[in-house]
């Protein structure tokens, strides 16, 4: 069996003859968190439902874990944990309860389902609440019996759509660990999201989507390669000389932007951070700040996009 | 497209055994269903105990006393028992089936359930069995509170025969409850706000209840010729005009109630002089006689069941799942 837990070729979903998503190729391997990211209406939701074999594709193959989800989606849907875009469960009844009615689905031995759900509700922290109906559960708390669910379910493949959407900054971060969770007990983990910062910090390799199609594929960095250029970018805050000027008469410095009051950035070909010092401190300038900047999707993103809609 | 050839491996029915329960569990245990028992004790209650009190003083001897309690006109009440069912069966129906699949949508529990292993035919067919099994529920409830209240007032036991019959009329009536439910669930696939689909599947029921018979009148009165000339052309008119009342649901399940409770009931139609020819009159048909009258009525009561659900099936087959 390869490695690849989702392999998807010339997938297609078109709506009369507008293209949700066109003849898009993506693979997902075992045991990695890959992000798919994009503004909304951009085919992300359409792509994952296609996965799950909840909408029907218009061409192209998929296989998920080795099943078509087109013509055998019972099977991708027992191994496959999807946590839709702001999941709902039954207000009226508990979170134990909730979770009964999906292993009744699942088909699970009636002996192992109190025993997986209150495993499942330990490891995302929800074991205190298990009898207390999911009325008075708050967006957070309903995204982890979400991910609970997944877990009792022991998928292995875990698809989740803007899980952070809508959570304040700490309920993000929790949930995110808990996505690593997931990854360290050797779940695929397809994510999307258009929180980029947040993305980055737990995705291994990330595709952007623009209009239906995957425009950049890869890690971080490489996406920042294609889109930022290669190069060192540094950020630089001094005062008093000609800092730009100077900036500028060093080898190697490509480009040299102000971005606020006293600060510049640097893109060079090479790391020039002991120049860039010594030439400002030698023209009489205080430096206050010198930073290696790391590539951030944000940029990576933003760029991507006041470039395409140049080019448009 | 060759995609269109390829078939979908695995049962429909997988699944259906966790949501037909859950569904139920939901329905009898939902206020909802308590105002719904409510409302049938008190329309139901009403005409039972009038015609029980009016039956009490009969002293003439009558083969089929206890079917009376269901279709007498009481004195003080203006409709017997099972009018007042033809009346608030379609409105339970409707009461439970509403929001069947649209309060999955608006609580957005559609996809993350149908991303459980079970196709969308399993939830459906799992709500409605569940729907129909509630009232069915309902309806045998109903039945054992006018058969305990009659032998209890009467005092007198039914015979075996008013027994049979009367459990054909409880089939009917869970039929007749069928279509509204298929109905209801429609809308409810249809539409995505529930006030919508409730609001829709009440107007049909009042349509059916108060327009469609003076609609069906007005079209059968477009087709009176100037003169009348001949019988055939007189029952080709009574004809149509029945016809016409049969698209009402009401109407199939009113001819049908009667052919069962009141044995003496030989045709649903109009009666033709050849077809009285050697009857008797007032003498009851046998029980395998009127099942046989009422069968066209029965079946037609199923079939459009069936015919409403799949209609339904369709339309949710073709819906996307995001919200």
């Amino acid at each position: 069996m390869s490695d690849n837990v989702i392999e998807a070729h010339g997938l297609t979903k078109a709506y009369g003859a507008a293209r949700a998503v066109n003849a898009i190729d993506l693979t997902v391997r075992r045991g990695e968190i890959f992000g798919l990211l994009g503004p909304n209406g951009a085919g992300k939701t359409t792509t994952i439902l296609m996965l799950l074999g909840l909408t029907e594709t218009s061409s192209g193959t998929v296989s998920v874990l080795g099943f078509d989800p087109v013509r055998q989606p019972l099977e991708v849907k027992r191994r496959v944990g999807y946590l839709p875009d702001a999941v709902g469960f039954y207000d009226h009844l508990t979170a134990r309860e909730n979770l009964t009615y999906t292993a009744r689905l699942l088909d699970i031995p009636r002996r192992e389902t109190d025993g997986r759900i209150m495993e499942a509700l330990q490891s995302v922290e929800l074991a205190d609440v298990v009898d207390k109906r999911v009325a008075t559960f708050s967006r957070g708390m309903r995204q982890r019996l979400g991910i609970a669910e997944i877990v009792m379910k022991k998928a292995e493949v875990a698809i989740l759509d803007e899980p952070t959407s809508g959570l304040d900054p700490h309920a993000t971060f929790e949930l995110l660990e808990m996505i690593r969770r997931l990854k360290k007990s050797g779940v695929a983990v397809l994510l999307s999201s258009h929180l980029l910062d947040r993305v980055q910090s737990v995705c291994d390799r990330v595709a952007l989507f623009n209009r239906g199609k995957i425009a950049l594929m890869g890690t971080v960095v490489e996406l920042a390669n294609q889109v930022l250029g290669a190069g060192h970018p540094l950020l630089v805050e001094a005062t008093g000389t000609d800092v730009a000027a100077t900036l500028r008469g060093i080898p190697g410095v490509q480009q040299v932007v102000a971005s606020g009051d006293g600060a510049w950035r640097v893109i060079a070909d090479r790391d020039v951070r002991a120049e860039a010092a010594q030439r400002i401190i030698t023209s009489g300038g205080a430096l206050t700040r010198l930073a290696d900047l790391q590539p951030s999707l944000e940029e990576v993103y933003t760029r991507y996009f006041q470039e395409a809609r140049h080019a448009a | 497209m060759p995609r269109s050839a390829t078939r979908r491996e695995g049962s429909p029915f997988t699944g259906i055994g966790p949501v037909y329960m859950k569904e139920l569990a939901d329905n009898l245990s939902s206020i909802r269903m308590l105002v719904l028992t409510l409302f049938i004790i008190v329309f139901g209650a009403f005409p039972v105990a009038s015609s029980l009190q009016q039956l009490r003083t009969v002293v003439s001897s009558d083969a089929f006393l206890f079917l009376r309690i269901f279709t007498i006109e009481p004195e003080q009440v203006p409709i017997p028992f099972v009018q007042a069912l033809n009346f608030i069966i379609p409105l339970m129906a409707i009461g439970l089936g509403f929001d069947l699949v649209n309060s999955e949508f608006n609580r957005r529990t559609l996809s993350r359930v149908l991303s459980q292993p079970l196709y969308r035919d399993a939830l459906l067919l799992g709500k409605f069995l569940a729907g129909l099994t509630t009232l069915a529920v309902a309806m045998v409830a109903l039945w054992l509170i006018v058969f305990g209240a009659g032998l209890l007032l009467l005092g007198l036991p039914p015979r075996g025969v008013e027994v049979a019959r009367g459990i054909g009329f409880l089939v009917v009536a869970v039929a007749y409850g069928g279509v509204w439910l298929a109905i209801a669930m429609l809308f409810s696939v249809i539409f995505r706000s529930t006030a919508t689909s409730a609001l829709c599947a009440l107007g049909l029921w009042l349509l059916f209840f108060i327009l469609w018979p003076m609609i069906a009148q007005a079209i059968t009165m477009a087709f009176v010729p100037a003169e009348i000339t001949s019988l055939d052309q007189f029952v080709g008119l009574q004809q149509l005009g029945l016809a016409l009342q049969r698209v009402s649901p009401g109407t199939l399940f009113t001819e049908a109630v009667l052919g069962l409770l009141n044995p003496e009931t030989r045709t649903l139609g109009p009666m033709l002089p050849t077809q009285m020819r050697g009857a008797i009159m007032g003498a009851p048909l046998a029980l395998d006689q009127s099942l046989l009258l009422i069968w066209p009525q029965v079946t037609g009561l199923i079939a459009g069941m069936i015919v409403v659900f799949s209609a339904s099936y369709v339309i949710f087959q073709r819906e996307e799942v995001r919200a």
